[in-house]
């Protein structure tokens, strides 16, 4: 089963990667007694009736109030849920997305890397990163974007992360993707040279990235999460 | 002083006004949707507009850490316009939406057939959706447009206390406080409302079920006329926690009847624990 990467600010989320069931126990822990038994009973009707049906079908429903129901802390969380219990496929994400608040956008994007096997929803991501709503962008570089945005998309990708403060730890595979990248290199140095010129501070992290650009600099320690794994 | 602007179109405003009104101790506002000023001639238009009121504009507002809510309706004045009522019929996806607290505005613009039909059918929305409806009273024939108003409110499912109806003045607030309507005010630099009339109001009928708003827009408004309101009732004598009152426990209480509302800006960071949507008369 592919490893869920969720919102890292949200407490029932959390930066580690995580499988749904782990989710969803570390989820259930935290909500009240209410909550808990109204996300049982929305992930048990999502499961039972995913696909469409009528104007807008169940679980969408409960996608859109997940927020009020177990609090916006953790709806990130919920939502991530109910898509997977929904089996939402790429039609559903892209109407879902399509159709979404902030939040719920940000939440399809953490479900992606689990629900899409190919490149067909990267033009959700694409979406996103022409945001400039910084969490739907801290949600368009996960794991999805790490497999499937090509090498020109990502390193812009990466620099919209320095230009508009997204810590580049929201950045799935960073290490992996920069190791060599010459010509993100060059594109980091031209910005920190835009910035001295105008007597403005380099993001501390635009110095992190440079040094992942170099070739010889280490791979990802063994462990990590393998974003080619396998879909669930 | 803490502010909740009741009735505000940040869409129209910048990010100086945020700031300031930030400073001015705004702390939550409720965005209707309303007329843009240049007619849409397409409901495709006013989704992407929805989506913003979703998406964009609660983004910006929280960045100067204002909670930000919206209402959701076809406006009067475009519900007269055949090509923009399939939008009546896409409100429901919206309506279930966290961040929506009221279907609003609605109301009568030239009193038509057309907007008789939109008002009806939205007020039944707000019903069917457990939502409470923003209803302002139109700026020409406002007398007559109130009484019209209070009938199609009365013939509707909504109870009268989950309605507010909005830019009152002299001539239509008693009238307004019989129907049990929670009661708006807009304080508008020229038109409409000004602090010395909003404050004479408030000693005349008391504080109760009185939601005061800027309705700042793209045209000539405050967005501060709320904190303008509040220093003028302190000097004139009303108490702190009557200020607190108008100024932010009743619009909390009146959105609240939504299930909705979500006074937390840093809703979904790490040290937020808890629950913190209020369920209703809060
Ligand atoms: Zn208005």
């Amino acid at each position: 089963m592919t490893p869920l990467h969720p919102d890292t600010d949200s407490p029932t989320a959390g930066p580690l990667l995580t499988t749904p069931s782990a989710l969803r126990a570390r989820l259930a822990a935290r909500l009240t007694d209410a909550a808990r038994s109204w996300l049982d009973r929305a992930l048990d009707e999502a499961a039972a009736h995913p696909g469409t049906h009528g104007p807008i079908s169940v679980w969408e429903l409960r996608l859109a109030e997940a927020g009020r129901r177990c609090g916006p802390e953790h709806a990130d969380a919920a939502r991530v849920l109910i898509l997977h219990a929904a089996r939402a496929d790429t039609e559903a994400v892209t109407r879902v997305y399509r159709q979404g608040t902030g939040p719920e956008r940000r939440a399809v994007l953490h479900a992606l890397p689990h629900l899409v096997p190919g490149p067909d929803a990267l033009p959700l991501v694409e979406d996103a990163l022409r945001a400039n709503d910084t969490g739907l962008v801290a949600a368009a570089v996960g794991p999805y974007a790490a497999r499937h945005l090509d090498a020109h998309q990502w390193r812009h990708a990466v620099l919209k992360c320095l230009f508009t403060g997204v810590p580049v730890t929201a950045v799935a595979d960073l290490a992996r993707r920069a190791r060599g990248d010459a010509e993100l290199a060059r594109m980091l140095g031209d910005y920190a040279a835009e910035r001295t010129a105008a007597g403005r501070p380099v993001p501390e992290d635009l110095y992190r990235v440079l040094a992942l650009t170099e070739a010889g600099s280490p791979p990802p320690p063994p462990g990590a999460a393998d974003p080619h794994g396998k879909e669930s | 002083m803490r502010i909740f602007d009741p009735h505000i179109h940040m869409t129209s405003r910048t990010t100086d006004d945020y700031e300031a009104m930030y400073a001015a101790g705004v702390r939550a506002v409720v965005e209707p949707s309303f007329w843009l000023g240049q007619p849409r001639t397409s409901p495709a238009t006013f989704f992407d507009y929805f989506d913003s009121l979703l998406g964009w504009e609660p983004f910006r507002a929280a960045q100067y850490g204002i909670a930000h809510h919206c209402a959701l309706a076809l406006n009067p004045k475009e519900a007269n316009d055949p090509r923009c009522r399939p939008v009546l019929d896409e409100l429901p996806r919206y309506l279930v939406k966290d961040q929506v607290v009221a279907v609003g505005e609605i109301g009568y613009d030239s009193m038509t057939p057309a907007e008789d039909t939109a008002l009806a059918a939205q007020l039944q929305l707000a019903a069917d959706h457990d939502l409470p409806a923003l209803v302002h009273t139109p700026h020409r024939d406002k007398a007559a447009g109130l009484r019209r108003t209070l009938d199609v409110v009365r013939e509707s499912t909504l109870p009268p206390e989950r309605v507010l109806v909005d830019h009152l003045n002299e001539t239509t607030v008693k009238e307004a406080k019989d129907s049990g309507c929670w009661l708006g005010f807009s304080v508008y630099p020229d038109t409409k409302m000004d602090e010395e009339r909003m404050v004479a109001i408030l000693r005349a009928y008391g504080p109760e079920q009185v939601l005061v708003n800027s309705a700042a827009d793209w045209g000539r408004s405050d967005p501060l006329k709320t904190r303008g309101v509040g220093d003028l009732m302190l000097a004139e004598g009303f108490t702190e926690d009557e200020v607190e009152r108008v100024l932010w426990h009743n619009p909390v209480a009146f959105y609240g009847l939504s299930g909705r509302l979500n006074l937390d800006v840093g809703g979904t960071d790490a040290t937020h624990e808890g629950n913190s949507i209020l369920r209703g008369g809060a």
